[in-house]
């Protein structure tokens, strides 16, 4: 009898696999247990929302953002607002600008607050998980007082922040900051020398500096391949000049580094939320631009002008000069960038969105090829990828 | 750290142990779980949960038709029809939020005027069918009624930073 060889076999992986964050789903060319090929099919969770910004008002728009990348969300509202913020040449209050910085960078340990344990989850540790649910609640709860969300907040808005932070929200931060390091230690513990989680990570998913860069990496990702490269302190927009932080940087590009590159961004996030409420200075959080702006209710309420602007904002909103910018921020995840064009209109001509977890998707076949089927899933947790952002 | 250490720190399952001993230390620290629907996590003022339409404390209802918040609703949730009363008041004849649209971004409850939309602390209003989520007039004026004392004391809560 001949032997006749089936090669290579096809496997499907998702999009209902639990470790597929989300509805990703993979078509992978196996050699026996080695990975040959990984296709990732992508658009399960399309939305449409770069075309259903175009049919929506400046503000409609930024309930949309939330939606993208749904664990992030209030970076990636900042992306949108400050976009709005350059075509119109609107100036933020000193306020708004530490209350977006000290918002943003809560979002960053929420985001990282999921991936790591989600991670480790898919590596086999159910214990860091309990620990950093147990962490984001309490900073969801900071999110709900100040925007009245858990998640999707709607809270950046064109020249500043939608209302003023509630009293006491800022010693109650300050407060939480206190025993966060305990937290992140203890995962520390569990996880950094645990020789499972070493041996499931370390060496795998390797990627040189030169091929991070090629293959349009950013965030953690590039930073784990030893690239010094971060929007907040390369090109620093709100108040990231003042803030003193470092940017961790690996050294091998493996997944192992990938997950320090994390925990250490926690550690500087922690620093920034520290400093911001710190420096947090008085005065008004939102621009008193009127044309963009709704005014204060007591306002609108007395006066026939402020009526008439809050009429006017809630229906046909304000009208942005004809340009067209593209403005990116450093999400958890990387480089979130909007990309948008106005043709002096009440509404974008054009909104693209940059997700960073696209580009890293992207590789995913070049990082794979070679490894195992059970590393597969290591480097998939590695990228921090959310189908809300790819799929858009 | 010499091979000689390192040799006896991985034969001893060193940072395994650590771990779990850590993992054990766990058991001793007070619980942070909630027994819900006993017990329940703290809300806001700001809570955008299940939308009402308030009255005046003297039974009149407080929407006027301007149709503020159908104009910036980003999902069209929101339905109105309007014509004058007999009274010669503009008031409302249909006003359907369909909850199944509703994003919940409070966009409604900022355009609102005169505060008669709002979005209120209930978020416990699932449904066995989809079309109980299809709010009427009706409906969104018996919840206004329910929650008025707790509507009315968010607002107030909240009014130094609206």
């Amino acid at each position: 009898m001949t032997e006749t060889q089936i090669k290579p076999l096809t496997m499907n992986f998702g999009p209902q696999h639990p470790a597929a964050h989300g509805v990703l789903r993979l078509v992978m060319e196996m050699d026996g247990e080695v990975i040959e090929r990984l296709d990732p099919h992508i658009g399960l969770l399309h939305r449409g929302t770069e075309k259903l910004i175009e049919y929506k008002t400046y503000v409609q728009a930024i309930p949309y953002f939330d939606r993208l990348d749904y664990v992030s969300p209030m970076c990636q509202e900042h992306a949108f607002v400050l976009a709005i913020e350059k075509l119109l040449g609107l100036e933020v209050p000193i306020r708004g600008q530490y209350i977006r910085v000290l918002f943003d960078e809560i979002t960053r340990l929420l985001n990282h607050l999921l991936n790591i344990p989600a991670y480790a989850m898919d590596v086999g540790a159910m214990t860091p998980f309990l620990w950093a649910f147990e962490q984001r609640e309490l900073l969801m709860e900071f999110y709900e007082r100040v925007s009245g969300a858990r998640l999707h907040a709607a809270y950046y808005r064109p020249g500043g922040v939608h209302q003023d932070l509630p009293a006491g929200i800022l010693d109650d931060i300050m407060a939480w900051a206190e025993q966060f390091p305990q937290v992140i230690d203890d995962i520390d513990v569990l996880l950094t020398e645990n020789r499972i989680f070493k041996q499931r990570l370390v060496d795998i998913g390797t990627v040189s500096a030169a091929d991070a860069l090629d293959w349009g990496f950013t965030g953690p990702m590039l930073r784990a391949s030893g690239v010094a490269w971060d929007l907040r302190k390369s090109q620093p927009y709100m108040v990231y000049d003042k803030m003193k932080f470092d940017v961790p940087i690996g050294k091998n590009g493996d997944c192992y580094d990938r997950y320090l590159v994390r925990m250490e961004e926690m550690r500087q996030s922690l620093r920034i939320v520290r400093q911001a409420c710190e420096q947090m200075p008085g005065g008004p959080c939102t621009s008193d631009d009127r044309k963009i702006t709704p005014p204060k209710r007591a306002d609108m309420k007395r006066s026939m002008e402020a009526l008439i602007h809050h009429f006017k904002l809630y229906t046909e909103g304000f009208h942005v000069p004809p340009g067209e910018t593209y403005t990116a921020v450093e999400a958890p995840k990387g480089e979130f960038g909007v990309y948008l064009v106005s043709d002096g209109g009440n509404r974008p001509y054009r909104c693209k969105i940059r997700a960073p977890g696209f580009t890293h998707l992207a590789a995913i076949d070049y990082v794979s090829k070679g490894y195992m089927l059970a590393d597969s899933v290591a480097i998939l947790g590695s990228m921090d990828i959310v189908f809300g952002e790819i799929d858009r | 750290m010499s091979v000689l250490q390192r040799g006896a720190k991985s034969l001893l399952l060193s940072e395994l142990v650590t771990g779990l001993g850590l993992t054990f230390r766990y058991i001793f620290k007070p619980k942070v779980t909630l027994n819900y629907p006993y017990e329940k996590g703290p809300l806001s003022p700001r809570f955008r949960g299940e939308h009402a339409l308030r009255r005046y404390p003297n039974g009149e209802e407080r929407c006027i038709a301007c149709k503020l918040c159908e104009a910036i609703c980003p999902a069209l949730a929101i339905t109105i029809e309007a014509e004058p009363r007999e009274d010669g008041s503009r008031r409302t004849t249909r006003y359907d939020i369909d909850m199944t649209k509703c994003i919940y971004c409070g966009l409604c409850q900022e355009a609102c005027p005169v505060d008669a939309i709002v979005e209120g602390p209930n978020f416990e209003f699932a449904t066995e069918t989809r079309e109980e989520l299809f709010y009427n007039k009706e409906k969104l004026l018996a919840n206004g009624d329910r929650w008025e004392p707790e509507l009315a004391a968010n607002l107030a809560a909240d009014a130094p930073y609206r």
